[in-house]
């Protein structure tokens, strides 16, 4: 029988009736709220959820909140939230589900996705990484980079060959990899904002069991189609009110500071006003479409539109402040915990926002995945289609 | 409308040539990008040794005063000239603030032997507004003088006055506005830093209390003194634009050609194609308007204000967007603080802001040619 708003707000009640948020240790309350099927209720029963339409989340997240019951605090856990976990429900084994769902949900344990090689980056199913199995054993050896939280995880999404004598992309196979492998090394990567958010690591007979693949041998690309097509919505598609997000942070600064204020920037900032209202109300469209079932290429959209107005907007704030504009709040390098692309000031929201075209694939990239998979114009003449991987050019 | 009153030159001379060869081989050599990311988070992000080569050596930092006053007796136009490598090559030299901007001041004001002083490169000053400062901008006012003829006030955000010897601050007392020159030792006066967005041009804030100055000029020479470095600087400065965003353009270039993604060349894909033929032909543009500034600039023609406009308008714009499809395509690389394509972008988004932005040099342009706004009710 389907779950109703009622039911809901019943479980929450009683959620809140047997953990008292004032007196329950965080981490007790969010075990609790995962065993009651209120983490994200439409994951199944048993797994967090209860099955529910997923726009009812919203219901739930407002009445706990309302009662003061922490969070999961998701800037720190974006990639296993958005990435890893609907990969791992819809192509994990029972006892996968049940071993990583709930730890990643809580945020005891941290995930990064290893996907992107130095060589294989737009072109990621050209990855050399490379997986062989030995009893039920896999051994992995090769380099990835660009990994974000790869300092703080426990857990990584992994991709490697495991068949190179077969074109690209059939001989990939998908993994859940121990980043406390004594083979896992991981070393900072700097970025222009001055901080290292990712990584590169680097990977040497870091041992996998069998039991911590995800999806068959040598079909690992599909399995990352769920997983990227999932990013997309996760950064770019999030349910959100009016003047959320990079606008709304601009929308405050232009209100705070009058005497900035000319005709030109305002013209400017109206302009990107209704653009991030119009995309406000696309992702919302969309998600009535999706309401249950995995996002299709259509999320590529709503990333490209993120990516497009967090640039625009975060530029238009820094040359809104003119003299501030030219100011810094600090570049020492650290390794941070958590992502939050609104966070810090002007300046560091702009060097940041730049990477919003590049991360989860590239605007170039989804544009050809627009044009391609949803306009079904013809794709470009492939060099490297029905070729062993092993004899591509590199 | 009318344009410049002279035939304008928009080429550069072999005497130009030969400058931008000699100052292109000197920044090769002493900076480059892993000079300036050592250097730029230190305390003191210039190279001495590398400004003495530029302004002594080279002769740069006198290129626009006399050779009477111990300058190389050229103009504006090579003076643009340099600043355009300069901005090719993201370096961190007080040029902009001290060759340019303090001078250009200095000349108007008549001061000889300070301009003498900074010709031969052993000194530098800084003009001490805010680098936001547009030049239709009012005479600054945040600095007083007292009856005793000391100064006192705060001025933010000051260019190249981090190493600057002497700062020509622009302060109002009870005889009306005046142009001081204050010794950077003088006591009283607190220089300090400010974390910028652009690593390689370091601001400073400047606290006066009751600092001694040297009145250089005063009334509507004072006035004009301040308004000429800035209309000359902001001139100057669509130089350093075309120079950032030719080397992002190259750099770019370079790098598609070679990348490889999908077993072909990644500049090969004509979406990536054409974004380069369009912003090629922004550079051009920019190229075109910014030597046209610097032209009518260094003849005193009636058109400059017209050509700063325009050139800032334009240039500032292309910059920043070169700068920004480098980060964009060189991907992930692109987003590191290895790869020197950041400083670039820095460089780039403060140069649009710096001396007026170019929704500021629109405006301005609206009454030069008599393009009104839309009249309020
Ligand atoms: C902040 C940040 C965080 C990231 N986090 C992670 C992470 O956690 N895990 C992970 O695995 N990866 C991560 N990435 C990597 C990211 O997914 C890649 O950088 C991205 O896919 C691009 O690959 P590349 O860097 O190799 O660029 P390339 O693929 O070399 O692309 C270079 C340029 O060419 C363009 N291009 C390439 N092919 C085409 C084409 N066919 N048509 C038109 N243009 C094309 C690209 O769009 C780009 O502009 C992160 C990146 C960033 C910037």
């Amino acid at each position: 029988m389907a779950v109703r708003e009622e039911d809901l707000r019943q479980r929450v009640a009683e959620l809140l009736a047997a953990h008292d948020p004032a007196a329950t240790d965080r981490l007790d309350f969010l075990r609790a709220r995962f065993d009651a099927g209120l983490a994200w209720v439409h994951f199944p029963e048993g797994l967090g959820g209860l099955g529910a339409p997923r726009p009812l989340q919203a219901v739930v997240d407002a009445e706990l909140a309302a009662a003061g019951a922490p969070g999961n605090d998701p800037r720190k856990i974006g990639i296993g939230l958005g990435m890893a976990a609907p990969t791992i429900l819809a192509y994990g084994t029972e006892e996968q589900k049940r071993r990583f769902l709930r730890p990643l949900w809580t945020g005891e344990e941290v995930w990064c996705q290893l996907f992107s090689e130095p060589g294989a980056g737009s072109d990621l199913a050209a990855l050399g990484t490379r997986a062989v199995l030995d009893d039920d054993t896999w051994t992995v050896d090769g380099q990835k980079v660009w990994t974000s939280s790869a300092h703080t995880a426990r857990w990584a999404i992994l991709i490697a060959r495991t068949d190179p004598d077969v074109p690209k992309h059939r001989g990939i196979t998908y993994f859940v990899c121990d980043m406390t492998d004594p083979g896992v090394e991981v070393r900072p990567l700097r970025q222009i904002t001055g901080e290292a958010e990712f990584n590169e690591v680097f990977l040497t007979g870091v041992r996998i069991p069998d039991a911590h693949r995800l999806g068959a041998v040598g079909e690992g690309w599909q399995v990352a189609q769920t997983t990227l097509n999932n990013e997309r919505v996760a950064i770019g598609g999030q349910a959100a009110p009016r003047e959320a997000g990079m606008v709304g942070v601009v929308a405050g600064t232009w209100r705070a500071r009058p005497e900035l204020r000319t005709h030109d920037l305002h013209q400017r900032l109206l302009k990107g006003w209704v653009d991030a209202e119009v995309a406000r109300l696309t992702g919302e469209r969309l998600r009535q479409q999706l309401a249950v079932g995995q996002p299709g290429p259509e999320g590529a959209a709503m990333k490209l539109a993120f990516a497009r107005l967090a640039q625009e907007l975060s530029g238009l704030e820094v040359e809104l402040l003119a003299e501030d504009g030219l100011a810094y709040d600090d570049w020492t390098m650290v390794r941070p915990d958590h992502v939050d692309f609104t966070g810090r000031e002007a300046g560091y929201r702009y060097l940041r926002a730049k990477g919003n075209s590049i991360e989860g694939g590239t605007s170039e990239i989804l544009r050809n995945i627009i044009a391609e998979r949803v306009l079904g114009l013809p794709g470009e003449p492939r060099a490297d289609k029905n070729v062993p991987w092993k004899e591509l050019p590199r | 409308m009318t344009d410049a009153t002279g035939p304008a030159d928009l080429l550069y001379s072999e005497v130009e040539e030969e400058l931008r060869s000699s100052v292109r081989a000197l920044l090769a050599d002493h900076c480059p990008p892993e000079a300036i990311l050592a250097r730029c988070e230190g305390p003191v992000p210039y190279d001495p040794a590398l400004w003495r080569k530029l302004a002594a050596d080279l002769g740069t930092a006198g290129l626009q005063v006399p050779e009477e006053l111990g300058g190389a007796g050229a103009s504006l136009r090579e003076t643009a000239v340099v600043l355009e490598e300069l901005g090719r090559s993201a370096a961190p030299v007080p040029f902009l603030g001290s060759a340019v901007l303090a001078t250009t001041a200095l000349l108007a004001c008549g001061a000889e032997e300070l301009v003498s002083s900074l010709a031969g490169g052993e000194r530098t000053a800084a003009l001490a507004v805010p680098l936001s400062t547009a030049p239709g901008a009012g005479f600054p006012a945040t600095v007083r003088v007292d009856g005793a003829g000391t100064l006192s006030g705060r001025i933010t955000s000051v260019a190249d006055a981090l190493v600057a010897d002497v700062l020509l601050v622009p302060a109002v007392g009870p005889d009306g506005a005046a142009l001081y020159a204050v010794d950077a030792a003088a006591a009283g006066l607190a220089v300090a830093r400010r974390t910028s967005l652009d690593l390689t041009r370091p601001l400073a804030d400047l606290a006066l209390t009751g600092v001694p100055g040297r009145r250089l000029a005063a009334g509507a020479a004072a006035g004009e003194a301040v308004r000429r470095a800035l209309l000359t600087g902001a001139g100057l400065l669509a130089s350093e634009q075309l120079g950032i965003a030719e080397w992002c353009l190259s750099t770019t270039v370079a790098y598609l050609k070679d990348r490889t993604q999908f077993a072909r060349p990644v500049g090969s894909f004509q979406a990536l194609k054409h974004r380069l033929a369009d912003l090629w032909l922004e550079t051009v543009g920019a190229r075109a308007a910014a030597r046209y500034a610097a032209d009518v600039l260094a003849r005193g023609d009636a058109d400059a204000e017209v050509a700063v406009a325009v050139a800032q308008a334009h240039c500032g714009a292309v910059a920043v967007r070169a700068a920004e499809e480098c980060v964009q395509l060189h991907g992930g690389i692109g987003m590191t603080w290895e790869h020197p394509a950041h400083l670039y972008l820095k460089r780039a988004k403060a140069d649009q802001i710096a001396l007026g932005t170019p929704g500021a040099h629109r405006a301005a342009l609206a009454h030069l040619v008599d393009l009104p706004a839309p009249v309020a009710g």
